[in-house]
């Protein structure tokens, strides 16, 4: 028979304990660059609702990874995205939808100034729930995990959501939901294993 | 970028070729592998657009670590050598304007990072760190000393073959990837058991970079050749077709 398929992705390894030394080096007291990549999302004043969004990755034991590396990427407050790729209008030029967080090396938080994103449309043309992409990387993650923050207080558009709803197990769906905390910020905490699991993709 | 079709989705990726999520001799695996099956759908606009980043980003010495960190006059020790390749996608078409970043240990086998404890001394003018952004044709090139081997806590003498890390962005946030890059020729390789987490002598290889003499700058320095692969997307006209048709 012929071949069929191109070529192979290459195989993902771990980021291993010192991503911040290529990531993001300031963070590792390596001060060539300038400012970290994705450390600011806002390169001047914004529309819409500006957020705080924060949480911790914790593993199976309950401790929180203090060597995590967390990325989102998302639309701005009217659903468009700062990308070459975004074909139907113009994005915010002031926002890049675009951040980078080490876990806090004694507390293990992240964390993201940004904004709420609007509303971006499924393939079928449905509109999903305002969410965020976040990617994570870590030493003894040999493959980036994919999943995305939700918003609780978007209970009307997370019904609709395309994605939330072909969830076979809808009890974990709150694990994909950032809860709104005092002074404008939302948490959206990740548990590796355990109850609590977070729903991770494969997208 | 390189993709004519900016809206086709990605092709789903090979999960009986990646990893799994946990690989139990390497051992932080087995409390940070999720459990649960990954959830799957199709990619969307969330995923298959990335953010952008220009050649304004990049100093002169980004792609230079025996000078990155140096003291004016001075350079990093060890042996200097030339990384250089292509990324491509699946389609085999080139990636270009990629931004590649990547770390690495010093000669001595040693990382700059407050973490790190290994009695390997600290080289003065390495820092560890360099980016780089891909050409129109997907390739990319840096200068850099090799990396040592160096011994970690997992089984009581495990070692890790000397590697270079990379972190590589596509022009679809589904494309994410961070890996590693071995040198052709290492005992160390079959050892270790991060390289064991890879389910096949195939996958090794595509994390072997191999010497290229012919890159090689006499009486200066050796190259070794990687290339990458990233995430393709789906190339059918049925898929984007003009309804109607």
């Amino acid at each position: 028979m012929q071949r069929v398929g191109g070529l192979k992705e290459s195989p993902s390894q771990t980021a291993g304990p010192y991503v911040h030394i290529g990531c993001t080096p300031n963070f590792a007291d390596i001060s060539i660059y300038g400012a970290d990549l994705g450390a600011q999302m806002k390169t001047g004043p914004v529309q819409g609702q500006e957020i705080t969004l924060k949480g911790t990755v914790f593993d199976g034991t309950g401790a929180a990874l203090k060597d995590a590396m967390v990325e989102i990427w998302q639309a701005d407050a009217a659903g468009l995205f700062n990308s070459v790729n975004e074909i139907r209008g113009q994005a915010d030029p002031n926002f890049t939808g675009w951040g980078r967080s080490p876990s806090d090396m004694n507390s293990g938080e992240f964390a993201f100034e940004t904004v709420k994103p609007g509303q971006v449309p499924f393939p079928d043309g449905r509109l999903q729930a305002p969410h965020i992409s976040v990617w994570i990387v870590a030493r003894g993650l040999n493959i980036g995990l994919q999943t995305r923050a939700y918003f609780e207080d978007e209970a009307e558009a997370n019904a609709a959501d395309p994605v939330l709803s072909r969830i076979e197990h809808q009890s974990r769906v709150p694990t994909l939901l950032a809860r709104r905390e005092s002074g404008g910020s939302y948490r959206f905490d990740v548990h590796l294993q355990g109850p609590l699991e977070t729903i991770f993709f494969d997208v | 970028m390189a993709n004519n079709k900016p809206n086709a989705g990605f092709i789903a990726r090979d999960r009986a070729w990646q990893p799994d999520a946990l690989t139990p001799s390497y051992k932080t695996t087995v409390k940070r592998s999720p459990q649960a099956a990954l959830i799957s759908f199709p990619s969307t606009l969330s995923e298959e657009t990335s953010p952008v980043f220009g050649q304004d980003i990049l100093g002169p010495l980004d792609n230079d670590l025996i000078l990155n960190f140096a003291q004016p006059g001075e350079s990093a020790i060890g042996p200097r050598i030339i990384v250089h390749g292509r990324v491509l996608d699946q389609n085999a078409r080139p990636v270009s304007g990629a931004l590649l970043e990547f770390w690495q240990a010093n000669a001595g086998g040693r990382y700059r990072h407050r973490k790190e404890g290994y009695l390997a001394e600290l080289d003065p003018n390495f820092g560890g760190c360099g980016r780089t952004i891909t050409d129109e044709d997907g390739s990319y090139e840096f200068r850099t000393i090799l990396p040592g081997p160096y011994p970690w806590p997992n089984g009581v003498n495990d070692w890790r073959p000397g590697h270079i890390h990379f972190s590589l962005f596509g022009d679809g946030f589904a494309q994410r990837l961070i890996t590693q890059m071995y040198f052709e020729g290492d005992p160390l390789i079959p050892l270790c058991p991060i390289v064991g987490v890879l389910k096949s002598q195939a996958a090794v290889d595509a994390l072997t970079a191999r010497l290229d003499m012919s890159r090689n700058i006499p009486m200066d320095a050796r190259a070794y050749r990687f290339d990458m692969v990233l995430r393709g997307r789906r190339q059918t006209y049925f898929e984007n077709r003009v309804e109607g048709l």
